[in-house]
């Protein structure tokens, strides 16, 4: 018995050991990061805790590109691409949970298709689209590509067909419309689901690269993934220390935000049934 | 925010100029890109308000498009949209694609006086190399750059030479780099002799090399490489060459990016690379430094780089001949002084060297005259119709090359075949 | 009459996302499939059908069997792996050892850095000389300078293990949230009858966590051809094209060689690659989520 205890007690402390060493690894990259952005540029390739601490990084950063708009339009992007994806995911999972019509399997198999084929890998044609519409450049079309989501509605539908259907009809017999159970019954109800897929949508749009990349030219509409690549890719070589205080004045607000509240994050994942 | 600032700017302006030349003023659209810092975009932007100050019979709106591809994208987008702008900055080598895109116009149409000509001629023939095919002239040379070598004078010293003798030529690259190459007690190199960044676009440096070996890489119709030539491969041998046989240079691709921190952190004593980072190895080399012509082989040479204006086909008579005039005042000695000194890059005519405000700076900063020493040396950068694949073509062979995978000879023959498919089309 | 009402709104409901759907999904995936018989519009020349030309070219490409060859060892390298240390994090952030919320947050952290910004950080932890690994190397056991990102041998792997980097705390999540659902009876009753923690691990923990490890695993294919942003900052694709992947390989034709009928010949191989993928993966996993 004893043994075992002993036994139990070294593994503990292996695993200890090794989540701290692989959790250290992870967060290697960010203390970099501020590590440079809060030093001289000599200190970049030089790990001296006595090194002098400086914000110039962030003065040099903020004057070089106009990242307050680069932020603006980020944020302004992932806003409206969140709203319209729980107005139009909202109303399609409804459908989809609660009405029976004809063509539903088939138009679901569709929708469940777009989680396989993501817009991120047609922008050649989206790209055709958009210029057809005369939209190219500008922060609609960063966003028009990806506001019906396949997912977002996928996880709709689940949540909204566990909800009893008594609770249905409870608000018929007061009688509710349909758009009035959803708002009063449904929606409610599936407040982790939209937590949950809210933060995957944000996390994911706020990163987005590539699209944005191809679809914007200008300063007003680019978003700070696409200003820091265009920043960091002058001809004059990579000052770390910059980008690294670039970088950190961009993500800053949404890394703290996710940091603060992860706990809940994982519990709506939870209750949303994504697991 | 800058941009709506001088939205208003340029509408306040039109407004203080009254009604009546606002009927026949003329509007243009111009949209340019910064590849250096940000102070270029503030320079341009002040050099258009100043003109538009002095003339009220033309409004210019300056767009800043982004780095050169974004640029590129925008005005071969917007013109597909039947909405181009009338006059832009783009890559020199991007001269015949747009010229393929059927968007640009020449300037000879505009070119009539004997004063026109003399502007035009004054321009340095290297710069004009990348802005003329088939007699006529589509592009003028503003924004442009060349590179040039580094060195780290007390690294020389220490390794008992010249610090302000550097190499003259390849066989005294590799002799000088031998003595610079510094080893720790283990063995390994904490110093290397001299630096030749090979990532992403390793044909640009590596035309340094071809002109010193006296080929040249394209013809001036952009219809035909001459990838697989002796003397190319002779000049990519001694590349591959500089770190495999003689190891004065690290393995491998080596970074771009990286290489101005390489250098400051001593970790090589001689860079290759653009003059546009003269300010930056200023403001950040904790050592003294030289600056110096790229070394010569069978004659000095050294490809240039950079943007041009453009007149697109689609303005009307009175918006070319109205970008025209801009186009002339802003490539004046003194406009284009003041460019050359905000942003580093060459200026772009000889009479600018000759400005009062030029040759104080220089006299401050005398590595800036290296650039234009080189110019005479100086030949028109790697460009062809499809410029992006056949440039593509040719920078994998150099990697393959460089990293060992294949043979100079072998890569560039491949390379060589490549290209010649794709421009086919085009003979 | 209720039927007929249901229809209506049925309709009425979806047709907003469907709009979108079928605009930016369904007909753009059809149109690459019929844009990848056309040639390349250009100037004022038309698209016009050239057949399987396109097909013809990509079957003769090196440089496409080459990226699809990377592609393959990046779905090999990334997707095991990123499931396997986000199934790991997950079950230490999960139990009762010291310093998990410390652990936990840099585990998810990467996820919300931008990937474009963090392959700066990465470069300079593999640039040769004076990077970190570098100064790790000398420092600790006296070794030469290691060039990872510019050698054709290692270079895939150093691009790989930032996407592992990237993705694996975001799984996590996932994984995290399944097993605080699953309840804490199962593990006593384990304890009770002596299972050992393998067992346990191996017979109920893994069992009851397949549907997410189904859905993290669609995820993982999917961004195997998807993450691509550190490409363009680390290697652009090189040296010699021995990092480049699909959807960049795709990029660079499209956007930047303006080759637009023979990028969609090649995003063609990639909706008929992700679909078989998932196909293959639904028998994999033996249908055993059900998600009617």
């Amino acid at each position: 018995m004893r043994a075992a205890r002993r036994w139990w007690d070294f593994d503990t402390a292996l695993n200890t050991f090794a989540m701290w060493l692989l959790a250290f690894l992870w967060a290697l990259p960010l203390l970099y990061a501020v590590w440079t952005a809060f030093h001289p540029a000599a200190y970049e390739t030089r790990f001296d805790l006595t090194a002098p601490l400086t914000l110039d990084n962030f003065a040099k950063a903020w004057a070089a590109a106009p990242f307050a708009r680069y932020f603006v339009n980020t944020v302004m992007l992932v806003t409206m691409i969140l709203i319209c994806q729980f107005v139009l995911c909202t109303l399609a999972a409804f459908a989809f949970a609660r009405f029976r019509f004809p063509g539903r399997s088939i138009l679901f198999t569709l929708v469940l298709l777009q989680l396989l084929v993501m817009p991120d890998i047609l922008i050649v044609e989206n790209y055709k689209t958009i210029r057809a519409l005369g939209l190219v450049d500008t922060i609609v079309a960063i966003g028009l590509p990806y506001i019906a989501s396949g997912f977002g509605i996928f996880l709709l539908r689940q949540t909204f067909m566990s909800i009893p259907r008594e609770l249905d009809e409870a608000a018929r017999v007061e009688g509710s419309s349909f758009l009035g159970l959803l708002w009063r019954v449904y929606i409610p109800l599936a407040k982790p689901t939209y937590l949950a897929y809210g933060l995957v949508s944000v996390s994911h749009h706020w990163n987005n690269f590539l699209w944005p990349l191809i679809i914007t030219n200008s300063v007003e509409t680019r978003p700070v993934t696409v200003g820091l690549s265009v920043f960091s890719a002058i001809d004059a070589g990579l000052e770390w220390s910059v980008i690294n205080a670039a970088t950190l004045m961009t993500s800053g607000p949404l890394l703290i935000a996710f940091l603060l509240f992860q706990r809940q994050f994982v519990q709506s994942f939870m209750r949303a049934g994504i697991r | 925010m800058r941009m709506l600032s001088v939205r208003n700017a340029v509408a306040t302006s039109a407004l203080l100029f009254g009604v009546a030349t606002s009927a026949a003023a003329v509007d243009l659209e111009f949209y340019f890109p910064v590849a250096v810092g940000g102070k270029a975009a503030d320079t341009i932007q002040a050099l258009t308000d100043e003109y538009v100050a002095a003339n009220s019979d033309v409004n210019i709106d300056a767009v800043y498009a982004g780095s050169y591809k974004d640029t590129v994208t925008k005005a071969l987008t917007a013109a597909r949209g039947g909405k181009p702008p009338q006059l832009s900055v783009i890559l020199s080598v991007d001269m015949f694609t747009l010229i393929d895109e059927g968007i640009i116009m020449p300037f000879d149409e505009l070119i009539k006086t004997d004063e026109d000509k003399a502007w035009l001629a004054s321009f340095y023939p290297a710069f004009m190399e990348n802005s003329q095919t088939g007699g006529k002239t589509y592009g003028i040379p503003f924004q442009r750059s060349t590179p040039v070598l580094y060195w780290n004078k007390e690294a020389f010293a220490e390794a008992g030479l010249d610090p302000e003798a550097p190499p003259a030529n390849w066989q005294e690259t590799i002799e000088m780099g031998k003595k610079l190459v510094k080893k720790d007690d283990s063995g390994n190199v904490s110093r290397w002799g001299v630096r030749i960044p090979s990532s992403g676009f390793p044909y640009w440096l590596f035309q340094g090399l071809t002109t010193q070996n006296d080929v040249t890489l394209a013809n001036s119709d952009g219809n035909q490489t001459y990838f697989d030539d002796p003397k190319v491969v002779e000049a990519l041998q001694y590349l591959v060459d500089l770190s495999q046989k003689h190891e004065v240079m690290a393995p491998g691709i080596i970074e771009w990016g990286a290489t101005p921190k390489a250098f400051f952190e001593g970790q090589t004593a001689m860079m290759w690379t653009s003059t546009g980072n003269l300010t930056n190895v200023r403001a950040n080399a904790p050592f003294d430094f030289g600056v110096g012509l790229l070394p010569a082989n069978k004659r000095r040479g050294a490809p240039t780089g950079g943007g041009n204006f453009y007149i697109f086909e689609e303005a009307s008579d009175e918006q070319k001949a109205a970008a025209f005039e801009f186009v002339k005042w802003i490539t004046e000695p003194e406009q284009s002084a003041k460019w050359t000194i905000a942003t580093g890059y060459v200026a772009p005519r000889a009479d600018t060297w000759e400005t009062d405000t030029m040759k104080a700076y220089t006299t401050d900063f005398p590595p800036a005259l290296v650039a234009r020493d080189q110019l005479e040396f100086a030949v028109a950068e790697l460009s062809t119709y499809e410029n992006q694949r056949v440039t593509a073509v040719f920078n994998d062979a150099l990697a393959a090359a460089i990293t060992g995978a294949k043979s100079a000879e072998e890569a560039l023959a491949e390379a060589q075949k490549k290209a010649d498919a794709i421009l086919k089309d085009y003979r | 009459m209720m039927h007929r009402r249901e229809w209506v709104y049925g309709w009425l409901f979806l047709s907003p996302a469907l709009v979108f759907l079928f605009a930016f999904t369904h007909y753009p995936a059809v149109k690459t499939v019929i844009s990848s018989f056309y040639s390349t519009p250009r100037g004022k020349r038309e698209a016009k059908f050239i057949g399987l030309e396109n097909y013809q070219t990509m079957l003769s490409d090196d440089v496409f069997w080459k990226v699809l060859g990377n592609n393959f060892w990046f779905a090999v390298g990334t997707i095991p792996i990123s499931i396997g240390l986000a199934l790991l994090m997950a079950l230490w952030v999960n139990s009762h050892l010291r310093g998990r919320t410390l652990s936990r947050v840099a585990f998810f952290a990467p996820t919300v850095l931008p990937l474009i910004a963090v392959a700066n950080i990465w470069m300079f932890f593999y640039t040769p000389g004076f990077g970190l690994i570098d100064q790790l190397r000398s420092g600790l056991f006296g070794l030469p300078a290691i060039n990872l990102l510019g050698n054709p041998d290692s270079v895939l792997a150093a691009v790989i293990v930032v996407a592992i980097w990237k993705e694996a705390g975001f799984f996590m999540i996932f994984y995290l949230a399944a097993l605080q659902s699953i309840p804490p009876v199962l593990r006593e009753a384990a304890d009770i009858e002596g299972a050992s923690r393998g067992y346990y691990l191996r017979r109920v923990l893994l069992p009851l966590l397949m549907p997410t490890t189904l859905f993290v695993s669609v995820n993982a294919v999917i961004n195997s051809f998807r993450l691509v942003d550190h490409i363009f900052v680390m290697t652009e694709g090189g040296p010699d094209n021995a990092s480049s992947l699909l959807l960049y390989y795709i990029y660079e034709t499209a956007f930047q060689y303006w080759q637009t009928g023979y990028a969609a010949t090649l995003t063609v191989v990639m909706l008929v690659l992700l679909s078989i993928l998932a196909i293959g993966q639904f028998f994999l996993f033996d249908r055993k989520v059900h998600y009617q």
